[in-house]
């Protein structure tokens, strides 16, 4: 691929650095993290320290202050080694602190987003509900206006950082039997359910930052792929929010998450591509290592069109995720461009970990190797932050809006 | 403390190279470059040593193309404060021509401490660091895997076959670092972002005479083929004699 397309000297700068530390921190923990679903304090701490939680934020918000391209740069790197980390890093930065520095106010801003952005704290981001995800305008979860603060009730489902988290975006309906603009957003603060490890690793949870009572973590859910990520019901039972937390305007919560969730989308594009890059490298090494019939099956042409295929997907892809990264950093529409990414990278994903458990065959199917990790992880990016058919809807809605009504 | 570290741009070790068709030098299709692997540690070294001695000042200096710059900035994302680049279309193997061009950067600078990797990883000759000191009249110290600094004089530690040697010298000194002070540290996003504001001056290369040079490069000969010495436990006696006599990993 010609780089320069997408690529500044910083960029690759970028990219180096955090190979550096997938590779010398990440990847010798991945396999195990993946067997016992534990949250990674430790290389979470490292990567606030490297200032990767907070990328694209200003450094006077505790940010690195660089840009859009860099920071799914730092996702897609992450991903070739380890999706959880890859995608705890995407809910944390995109869904968890984005739409504070997008729709906050100063104070909002300067209260949460320097404890996100620096990783002192993990964010996450409240959407989808037991009967509401693809159809998020169906939010059941209420918000009852008391004077000088909110009543909110109900359960949010599979919340990414929801129990390791401390700051949250929420959303909840304010005005019943307004369908979808009678939803808002609103910032909520609990406990990690980490208290110990936090403190003996010295990362994740502020003791000076007030906590919204009545908000908690349900149980964490076990998962086919994505098992170093926290997965779990984030719960609302009466739960007292001042009304300073209310986040945008009142009933534009559902216009607001849109906008997010757009942003998120490239970075499951850039994760999904990380997975593909990760899996093909590693059959492509494997090719020509392993022999049968006195030679390299990677001298097979069966395996030729199985690799050749997968690099022409993931140069494809790469096009894809970083041309709407650039328009996303240029300001310009990139709703179209960003469902396209993400649903082209996370079907890549998939086609290309099955080929690379085919190219290892049995030794492919243990937990030996990592192919088998990426073929798990692989499936969620199918469905996490909209399914491929809602990405289809999206596109068509884009491509055909002005001709069907 | 005011320390300067001498980088050398080498290619990646992680990937395989092919020799050029000139039979005297590597291929540089597809090549990527670094920092020479000891130099990084040499610079994590300078900067703990300003970290734990309060303010200081950590300049790298480098010798080579246009290119060598992405080295300077990358240590200087990692923290050094600025960057010496002297400029030479080709960096010859003669260490002594690179010595002179360095020598006559660094004199007068008053450096407490001129540091060096213990050698290059692609070349491997570890003379330039004690060409330098011979050059500037300094004491040095090779090969270092500790290291103590106190009032005007410092304390070394070098590993060596079956034992460790402690040493002292006063500074300044030229000292080459090998592996053991540190491991380098990955500059973070912020120090990325702020090594391009750091001064990084450029000047030609004055070097030296050139009068050793490379004639021939060519691959390690192809190891022997491995011998079968029997089969089952009736070869254990004949391994273990084989083990001991010829290949002396057995006493």
């Amino acid at each position: 691929m010609d780089e320069s397309l997408y690529f500044e000297e910083q960029h690759h700068q970028v990219r180096e650095m955090v190979r550096d530390f997938a590779l010398s921190e990440v990847a010798p923990v991945a396999r195990d993290l993946d067997r016992t679903q534990e949250f990674p304090w430790e290389t979470i701490k490292q990567m606030g320290e490297l200032g990767l939680l907070g990328v694209p934020w200003s450094e006077e918000l505790g940010g690195a202050g660089m840009d859009q391209i860099s920071y799914y740069i730092a996702i897609h790197e992450l991903g070739k080694v380890d999706a959880s980390h890859a995608l705890t890093l995407s809910a944390h930065t995109n869904l968890g602190t984005s739409p504070i520095v997008e729709f906050g106010t100063d104070a909002q801003r300067q209260t949460y987003v320097p404890l996100l952005a620096s990783g002192q704290v993990m964010g996450g981001f409240g959407l989808t509900e037991p009967g509401a995800g693809s159809d998020a305008g169906g939010t059941a979860t209420t918000a009852v206006d008391k004077g000088d603060h909110y009543l909110l009730n109900g359960s949010k489902i599979f919340i990414t950082n929801a129990g390791v988290g401390e700051i949250f975006v929420a959303t909840a309906r304010t005005e019943p039997g307004k369908g979808s603009r009678g939803i808002t957003s609103f910032i909520v603060t609990k406990d990690t359910v980490d208290i110990d490890r936090c403190r003996a690793v010295g990362v994740g949870h502020v003791d000076a930052l007030p906590k919204t009572p009545g908000v908690r973590a349900g149980k964490k859910e076990e998962k086919m792929g994505w098992r170093a990520s926290d997965t779990r019901e984030l719960l609302f039972e009466d739960a007292i929010v001042p009304k300073e937390n209310l986040l945008g305007t009142l009933g534009q919560g559902f216009v607001n998450f849109l906008k997010t969730l757009d942003g998120g989308r490239i970075g499951i594009a850039a994760l999904s591509l990380g997975i593909a890059e990760g899996a093909y490298e590693q059959a492509r090494q494997y090719a020509g290592m392993r022999k049968q019939f006195g030679q390299a099956i990677g001298a097979f042409q069966g395996v030729h069109f199985a690799l050749a295929d997968m690099a022409m997907e993931i140069e494809a892809g790469t096009h894809l995720l970083y041309s709407a990264a650039r328009l996303k950093q240029a300001g310009k529409p990139f709703k179209k461009e960003a469902a396209m990414a993400k649903l082209f990278c996370s079907e890549l994903a998939m086609r290309t970990t099955t080929k690379a458990v085919q190219i290892f065959g049995g030794y492919g199917y243990t937990t030996e190797y990592p192919v088998e990790r990426m073929m798990r992880d692989a499936k969620v990016c199918e469905i996490g932050e909209g399914t491929s058919e809602i990405q289809r809807i999206v596109i068509a809605r884009e491509i055909l809006g002005k001709i069907v009504r | 403390m005011k320390i300067a570290v001498c980088i050398k741009r080498v290619p990646d070790t992680e990937l395989r190279f092919t020799i050029a068709a000139d039979g005297q030098s590597l291929d540089s299709t597809g090549m990527k470059y670094e920092i020479s692997t000891f130099d990084e540690y040499a610079v994590e070294a300078a900067l703990r040593l300003n970290e734990a001695h309060g303010p200081g000042e950590v300049t790298v200096v480098g010798l080579g193309p246009a290119a060598l710059g992405e080295q300077l900035r990358r240590a200087m994302s990692m923290g050094a404060d600025r960057a010496i680049h002297l400029t030479a279309d080709e960096v010859p193997f003669d260490g002594a021509a690179i010595a002179h061009a360095l020598a006559d950067a660094l004199e007068g600078q008053s450096y407490d401490l001129i540091l060096f990797g213990r050698n290059a990883t692609d070349t491997g000759n570890g003379v330039v660091g004690p060409m330098v000191a011979h050059q500037l009249n300094l004491p040095c110290v090779t090969g270092i895997s500790h290291l103590e600094i106190g009032a005007g004089q410092g304390t070394a530690k070098r590993v060596l076959e079956g034992a460790v040697e402690t040493v002292t010298f006063p500074l300044p000194a030229v000292l080459t670092i090998d592996e053991g002070l540190g491991r380098p540290r990955i500059p973070s996003l912020k120090g990325i972002m702020g090594a391009k504001k750091k001064p990084l001056a450029e000047s030609p290369a004055e070097l030296g005479p050139v009068r050793v040079s490379v004639t021939a490069l060519a691959p390690p000969p192809d190891r022997p083929p491995g011998r079968i010495v029997g089969q089952g436990a009736d070869a254990v006696p004949e391994l273990v004699r084989l083990l001991r006599d010829e290949a002396k990993v057995l006493s």
